[in-house]
């Protein structure tokens, strides 16, 4: 996030979109309910009937996939309009007219034949974005889970600039992380392009630093290493020899499961450290015991960039150790000793080598967490990014035109369907469907479904149905409701037994290699029933 | 911000405009009981065990909900206040089961503090529960609304601070009660079991029912952690008892960035630590089948397959996957082992998914 979570009460105005937030990020949501309660207004664009439209001033329902185009087209209005803050944009960004170019023709009218959205509603909530100050935009995977993921966010990030909403308290561009250390896990630099700190392994004087720092035994690579969904591919080829998986299920998160069973079936070796056996660690030669958040020290960062303390609260369960134990271990067998004695040796290191968190320490986040960039000690951490001056100096508009996702529906298959979690369960499963309280609430696999299509094939509410894409086919149980659009299906995908990722398909966002859970083609047929007799 | 000056029990204070003489009381260090008082959610005044003398005002306020005015003069202790604390205190204690021998608010009951502080054996009128029964139907929430004593905490929890809107007041008199919409149980109803109600909760009416008969308050150790489902951070305590987390709770004081609040994964989801198909020892795969070995033998059978595979297949043939559920440590670790000893970036984690 740009901004911080107790911003929320500072704003005019929310622009909420591919954010399911009361079920994803409930906390979050009430901070965003209060806000209205007390007179900020709520503009969702989400194609789902979702809780949080009940809190709504508007409600625009995009057909998945559509979203450079809607925000275009508000950039369209509010520039059409002279809405804009002149101001800003000459003073504080580059590449407006560029843009400005680029979003003149999503008129409305326009987008609405693209969308769905009808343009007298573009147009409400382009003036209520634009004349309500601050205003903030909150977002999570249904922006970024696209082939044109990168495209949405810089376009959010454009609308954002326009109104001059970045910079400024109770503004923003806000990404939900949807894991308790997503933000964390990108800072320590567990990503194939930077060290810690988003320090680029290209440059040769970051490399030079860390040769230092480290003393590796083999050369820091220069060559930019592959992302998760390229690994997957690349072992499928034979490339990838080894994998090594720390507390991941890629048999259930990942895209196309028959094509990550194929490529983990071809690897030589796999090791996994876990807490629980899952899809994925069945699969492994080696399985480590490793301790769960509750039996070791360190530190997790929140969605606002905040680091804070994980706490050892009960001893080891089993012969259990914390992850970065056994990869010392394993270091130290492969001639690199890593002679951390506590979680906090390991973060004493972090912050002589990742300039943003230099100046956090466990003393100074012993009560409450600091927000990064926090260089040095004296200094109170970042509420808010880009104040005054954008990191980069000027900020810088993007010209965005629309493309259509990979795979629209069409003949063969003939239905949308988009993935997603549930307020009951989180991710792949393995911990929330371990708890008694959250199985009482959550009641297995199932799809949402609307009544028309539903009325169409022929499904009654509870059937259990076939669902196939070109990669493979589920049986699970429909729910007909509204909540979804006709033609588009909803489809949690945290259970194993009618996994949404049978589904997926692996075309990737080009840039931010993400693949494309909210979009893709698939069919639905009714179970043959049983002979009889 | 304007500065007021007032005088409580014969001292001078400072508060701010727009303060209660409640918190102007509290940050003082004058002690004024409370019941419905949570500095979550708007005054309500209701419970009237807050009640204090201000001179010139006609009857007793309630300091929780009274703001400071300036010159204004307060008795927190006075006969009339102690009285009139009393009178209340004894009709809650009247109007309800308060038996505390297997309560699991013993320890941290408002109302057992009150009762105590007043010293209040048997209150002055005869008992009579309202007998609604208890509901535990549910692994989450237990409802014992005997208990209650309609402060209504849990309504502005539920609809001023989680604003889910699902509690409310019904019925009047001795059977005024709080709860769902026409007297549903919980899981009947729209609750999305945050458990916002049970943790404002001053009394044993609303309780966790995991940590039911686990350890009494004032037996486990809280201890302060990072909730490890979504990204929002929230601070939470882990009741530890004998090594096992019996419950988890939160509390507005621990602040940024949840101040208390929590979802139903937060508050109810970790059961999973203590749970029986938990990992306990490396496991090595041989003719097809998992079998349990000695930490020293799944270490050097690893360190020895990614040595021999890195050199006869080179760096760019491993690939590692750290995770977002691990800490800053775990990754920093595993990424700078994929760099320093494996040679590769082909480093990832589900960022993307």
């Amino acid at each position: 996030m740009t901004n911080s979570i107790s911003e929320a009460a500072e704003s005019a105005v929310f622009l909420l979109t591919g954010t399911n937030t009361t079920e994803n990020h409930p906390v979050i949501a009430a901070k965003l309910k209060q806000a209205v309660n007390k007179g900020a207004k709520l503009i969702l664009v989400d194609p789902r009937n979702i809780e949080i439209a009940k809190f709504a001033a508007l409600h625009l329902r995009q057909r998945p996939g559509t979203d450079v185009a809607w925000i275009n087209g508000m950039m369209n209005v509010i520039i059409e309009e002279g809405l804009y803050e002149r101001d800003y944009v000459e003073g504080r960004t580059e590449g407006f007219e560029k843009m400005k170019e680029v979003v003149k023709k999503y008129t409305p009218e326009f987008v609405e034949k693209i969308s769905g959205i009808p343009a007298a509603d573009l147009i409400e909530a382009a003036r209520l974005y634009a004349s309500s100050k601050p205003g903030a935009i909150y977002y999570a995977m249904g922006i970024t889970q696209h082939t044109t993921g990168t495209d949405n966010v810089m376009s959010l990030a454009n609308l954002a600039m326009l109104t001059g909403n970045i910079g400024v308290l109770g503004g923003g561009v806000n990404p939900l992380r949807g894991q308790n250390n997503v933000q964390g896990a990108c800072d320590m630099g567990a990503l194939p392009n930077v060290f810690p700190g988003y320090q680029r392994i290209t440059d040769e004087a970051i490399r030079a630093k860390f040769t230092e720092a480290w003393k590796p035994v083999m050369p820091l690579s220069e060559k930019v290493g592959l992302t998760i969904v390229e690994m997957t591919n690349a072992a499928h080829e034979g490339k990838l020899k080894a994998l090594y998986f720390m507390g991941e299920n890629p048999m259930v998160s990942d895209p196309d499961t028959t094509h990550v069973r194929e490529a983990l079936k071809k690897a030589a070796f796999i090791v996994c450290q876990d807490i629980f056996m899952n899809e994925t660690t069945e699969l492994a030669d080696v399985v480590f015991p490793a301790a769960s958040f509750a039996e070791k020290d360190g530190t997790f960062t929140n969605t606002e960039r905040r680091v804070q303390r994980v706490r050892k609260a009960v001893g080891p369960i089993g012969e259990s150790r914390p992850d970065w134990k056994i990869i010392a271990d394993i270091a130290e067998r492969m001639g690199y000793p890593m002679q951390y004695r506590s979680a906090n040796d390991i973060f004493e290191e972090i912050r002589k080598v990742t300039p943003s968190y230099a100046g956090i320490s466990y003393d100074r986040i012993e009560k409450t967490g600091i927000q990064w960039p926090c260089p040095n000690e004296e200094h109170q951490g970042t509420r808010f990014l880009h104040k005054d001056k954008f990191v980069r100096g000027l900020g810088l508009f993007n010209a965005i035109e629309f493309r259509e996702a990979a795979e629209l529906p069409d003949d063969e298959y003939p239905l949308l369907l988009t993935t997603g979690r549930i307020l009951y369960q989180y991710h792949t499963g393995t911990m929330s469907r371990r708890s008694e309280g959250l199985n009482f609430r959550s009641t297995g696999p199932f799809i949402e479904m609307n009544p028309r299509d539903a009325r169409d094939y022929g499904v009654s509410d509870d059937e259990v149905v076939l669902i196939s894409s070109r990669r493979g086919t589920v049986e699970v149980r429909a729910w007909v409701t509204d909540r979804v659009n006709r033609g588009t299906i909803f489809m949690p995908f945290h259970y194993a037994e009618a996994a949404a990722n049978v589904l997926t398909s692996t075309f990737l966002d080009p840039i931010g290699k993400i693949p494309e859970y909210k979009v893709s083609a698939i069919k639905i047929e009714k179970k043959k029933k049983k002979a009889t007799g | 911000m304007k500065t007021i000056t007032l005088n409580i029990d014969g001292r001078q204070v400072q508060g701010a405009s727009g303060q209660t003489i409640y918190e102007v009381a509290r940050e003082n260090d004058i002690h004024i009981p409370v019941l419905c008082y949570h500095p979550a959610a708007k005054p309500a005044g209701a419970c009237r065990v807050c009640v204090v003398e201000v001179a010139g005002a006609r009857s007793l306020v309630a300091s929780c909900a009274q703001p400071i005015t300036e010159d204004m003069v307060v008795n927190t202790k006075s006969d009339r206040v102690i009285a009139a604390r009393r009178l209340a205190t004894e009709l809650l204690l009247s109007s309800g089961n308060h038996n505390c021998l297997v309560c699991e608010a013993n320890g941290q009951c408002l109302l057992q503090e009150l009762a105590y502080e007043l010293g209040i054996e048997q209150p002055r009128f005869s008992v009579s529960p309202p007998g609604y029964g208890i509901e535990e139907e549910n692994p989450m929430i237990i409802r014992d609304m005997d208990r209650c004593i309609v402060c209504g905490r849990c309504v502005r929890a539920c609809n001023e601070v989680q604003v889910n809107r699902v509690l409310d007041f019904s019925y009047r008199g001795k059977h005024a009660t709080v709860g769902p919409a026409f007297g549903t149980t919980y899981e009947d109803s729209e609750c999305v079991f945050c458990g916002e109600c049970v943790s404002v909760c001053p009394v044993g009416a609303l309780t966790e029912k995991q940590g039911r008969f686990k350890g009494r308050n004032w037996e486990v150790k809280k201890v302060r952690t990072t909730c490890s489902y979504c990204g929002v951070g929230c601070q939470i305590e882990l009741n530890v008892k004998d090594n096992k987390v019996v419950k988890v709770t939160s509390d507005y004081e621990l602040g940024e960035p949840n101040h208390g609040s929590l979802c139903v994964k937060g508050r109810f989801g970790h059961d999973f630590i203590h749970h029986p198909e938990r990992l306990t020892k490396p496991l090595i795969r041989k003719d097809g089948k998992f079998w349990e070995v000695s930490w020293e033998e799944a270490l050097d059978y690893t360190a020895k397959r990614l040595k021999e595979i890195r050199d006869k297949n080179g760096s760019d043939s491993i690939g590692v996957f750290t995770s977002a559920r691990c800490t800053n440590e775990d990754n920093y670790v595993l990424q700078k082992f994929t760099r320093a000893v494996i040679g590769t970036n082909n480093v990832d984690h589900c960022a993307r998914l």
